[in-house]
């Protein structure tokens, strides 16, 4: 930040037409013009001002959680958001999904050289505008810049500290036998709008990803069953992989039903047209809950009272199972496994 | 969405299952094969064998477009992205198809080969004339659907004297196939040939249409029913073969109206006819060589065919001996009654060819069925 008091004017960075130079990874002067004008400009917080390679907080009680994610979503801007404020909620929603009130979060930019300032300045003020909405500022960062084809625009990396109160005790070894599974909205809106923006599909009707972050949605969910056994947001994979993971780790089976899990029209369409299965396509505002059946009235209407769990359902049930297997019954009365997704998901030939 | 909920509505397919149930003779066993892998997913899908009662088997055919293709052609194409550098477009699915030594086409790009995924043969002929530099092959495979789609391409590369781009054709056709399985000599030893009609396939039939299956019903006496490929099609279909097997009759009917003609669609018949030739025999991954069973790149249009632009020899490359894919193809075994199934056999690992693809009778069964194999836990 020095150098320029004396002179009292440096030229500012070109928020228009500049790119992104490989002097703004050096750790010289660009790159503390870069930080200032651009990452402290939109993240300003009284941690972050002080300039520190670190951030020095105090947390409320109760045990600290801690996240990490890295996002490297292209199209860098889509239908309903951008890399940027999707890598404020995925974090925010990792960490709310152990019942965690967010607190922090730590973000790292890595930046291809000639990458445009002025989408480097819509996803940062984008996410900058996440977390403010949220109530969780970014307090530190870093940045480096790759030289060109080395990268694609720009990856990020957000970490994000919180606390979970005493007696709170979410887990995906949790699920128990007889518990209810709750899912908070449609899936595939998020997997679908990216990538039909990717592939430029140009379907007609605009299908937007659910980003959000979900961690009110939790605390009200939380306040109304405190016992709740279970949380996993179903991002990558999809509500099927979620659910797999979480019958792995806790030894269980499911059962769920297919007519009960809500889907927009759009995006059923659209996984049509593609030969997609939206049970394992992307969603960034979505949670599955899994809590004891006697409990499973009471966390649905806390969970229909917020707006981002108002189509939310009641889709099946916990089994015991020694083989681990999630089965669904179809719309059609048959049965069938959900299983892990193989690979990729790719479109079928005919 | 608009005519498509109408053939998936729950209420309708518990009528027909009541009427399968009824039509269905007490001790007799119906055995029916659905030809195609679309029909295949859609029985998995949505767990339509539990609406059918325990009579009546469904038996998993080939038609899944990348599970026949046999490994020496994996293999040349995969030689064809890595060691000729070129830009090899193609469908999805057939990106993850294991060739020798579990290489795929997905894994020869992370090798460095350039590899793109296209929903069109369009698309590939669109990224040859942004890219003039690059060489671009479309990897073409599937059955009669997607090949008047290729047929156009090489059309318009042709006309407008593109030479930056090449087809390597791997279609194949659909009735020589299942002459194939009528027709499967039976090992000594191994378990006889046993059917009683076929579900027909639903997209190739829009094109080839009817006619083409009638030796089936004529030479074999199986009774055929062409059927769409959402779940009431397929259940009607069921009753319809049920009701020809009990009558004595073996036709061809159609239960595909909405989409098929008995003639097919003519226009696009011509195109492949004008594109391309018929090769002398076709591999097939699980059934073997099989005499006038797949397409080639006509002379016209030479000059447009990768195997001739690259001078690619083909070098056949044996099935692993462990598996049965061979047998499950005929129908003669079923998926659990392989050694290798769901153990050294797996869609991660597929060593078949019916676990290549969603659509494969193994993947399938491994993916949305194989909880029926499990021993019952009590609950």
């Amino acid at each position: 930040m020095s150098g320029n008091r004396n002179t009292g004017y440096v030229r500012p960075l070109d928020l228009r037409d500049g790119r992104v130079e490989m002097s703004h990874g050096s750790g010289g002067r660009a790159m503390a013009q870069l930080v200032r004008e651009l990452f402290l400009a939109a993240f300003d917080n009284d941690i972050l001002r002080q300039m520190n390679d670190q951030a020095i907080f105090t947390l409320p009680p109760g045990r600290v959680v801690m996240t990490t994610d890295s996002y490297v979503v292209s199209p860098l801007f889509f239908p309903g958001g951008d890399i940027g404020c999707m890598s404020v909620h995925g974090t925010i929603n990792d960490l709310a999904m152990s019942g965690a009130r967010p607190a922090y979060l730590a973000a790292s930019f890595v930046l291809e050289e000639g990458f445009a300032l002025a989408e480097l300045k819509r996803v940062v003020d984008s996410m900058a505008r996440a977390a403010l909405l949220a109530g969780v500022p970014v307090v530190t960062g870093d940045t480096k810049v790759v030289e060109r084809g080395k990268g694609d625009g720009v990856f990020i990396t957000t970490t994000g500290v919180g606390v979970v109160a005493d007696g709170i005790d979410i887990s995906g070894a949790n699920a128990r036998p007889g518990d209810s599974i709750l899912l908070s909205g449609t899936i595939g809106d998020h997997g679908i709008a990216v990538m039909s923006k990717r592939e430029d599909l140009g379907f007609r009707t605009a299908i937007e990803s659910d980003t959000a972050a979900l961690h009110e949605l939790v605390a009200a969910m939380v306040a109304a069953v405190p016992g709740i056994h279970a949380m996993r947001d179903p991002t990558r994979g999809g509500l099927g992989t979620t659910l797999n993971e979480i019958a792995a780790q806790s030894g269980v089976g499911m059962m769920i039903e297919e007519a009960s899990i809500p889907v927009a029209p759009q995006v059923e369409a659209a996984c049509e047209f593609l030969g997609f299965d939206p049970l394992y396509v992307a969603n960034e505002g979505k949670l599955v809950a899994i809590c004891r059946q006697q409990d499973a009235g009471r966390l649905l209407a806390a969970m229909r009272a917020h707006p981002l769990g108002a189509a939310a359902a009641v889709i099946g049930e916990v089994r015991q199972d020694r083989n681990g297997f999630v089965q669904m019954k179809t719309r059609l009365g048959g049965q069938r496994i959900v299983d892990w997704l193989t690979g990729e998901q790719l479109p079928r030939i005919c | 969405m608009n005519y498509i909920d109408e053939y998936r509505d729950g209420t309708l397919a518990a009528g027909l299952a009541a009427a399968i149930a009824r039509a269905a003779i007490p001790r007799r066993q119906y055995r029916f094969m659905e030809f195609c892998g679309g029909h295949t997913y859609a029985i998995a899908r949505y767990g339509l064998t539990d609406l059918l009662p325990s009579s009546v088997r469904m038996i998993h055919g080939p038609g899944c477009p990348v599970c026949v293709l046999p490994i020496g052609r994996v293999d040349a194409v995969i030689r064809l992205a890595l060691e000729h550098k070129v830009t090899l477009c193609t469908y999805g699915d057939a990106l993850r198809v294991p060739g020798s030594g579990g290489m795929s086409l997905l894994r020869a790009r992370a090798r460095g080969a350039d590899v793109r995924m296209i929903y069109s043969a369009a698309d590939a002929l669109t990224v040859a004339r942004a890219e003039p530099q690059r060489e671009v092959v479309f990897f073409a495979l599937g059955f009669e659907t997607t090949t008047p789609a290729t047929a156009v391409v090489i059309r318009e590369a042709h006309a407008a004297g593109i030479g930056n781009f090449s087809v390597l054709c791997n279609h194949v056709l659909t009735p020589p196939a299942m002459a194939a399985i009528l027709e499967s000599p039976v090992l000594p030893g191994a378990a006889p040939l046993a059917l009683d009609g076929f579900v027909g396939p639903a997209h190739v039939s829009t094109v080839i249409g009817t006619v083409p299956y009638e030796f089936v019903a004529l030479r074999h006496r199986k009774p055929v029913v062409i059927a769409g490929f959402e779940p009431l099609d397929l259940l009607q279909a069921v009753l319809m073969l049920i009701r020809q097997v009990n009558d004595g009759r073996a036709e061809v009917e159609n239960e595909f109206v909405r989409a098929v003609g008995r003639n097919g669609n003519l226009k696009a018949q011509a195109l492949m006819r004008e594109v391309f030739e018929v090769r002398d025999r076709f591999e097939w991954r699980g059934l073997g060589e099989i005499p006038a069973s797949a397409l080639k790149i006509r002379e016209p249009y030479r000059r447009l065919d990768a195997e001739v632009r690259y001078a690619m020899g083909y070098r056949p490359v044996p099935d692993n001996k462990a598996c049965e894919c061979g047998a499950i193809l005929r129908g003669a075994k079923s998926p659990s009654e392989c050694a290798i199934f769901g153990t050294l056999c797996t869609p991660e690992n597929p060593i078949g060819a019916c676990m290549v693809s969603s659509e494969g009778a193994c993947a399938a069964h491994y993916s949305y069925g194989r909880f029926k194999d499990a021993v019952e836990v009590p609950g």
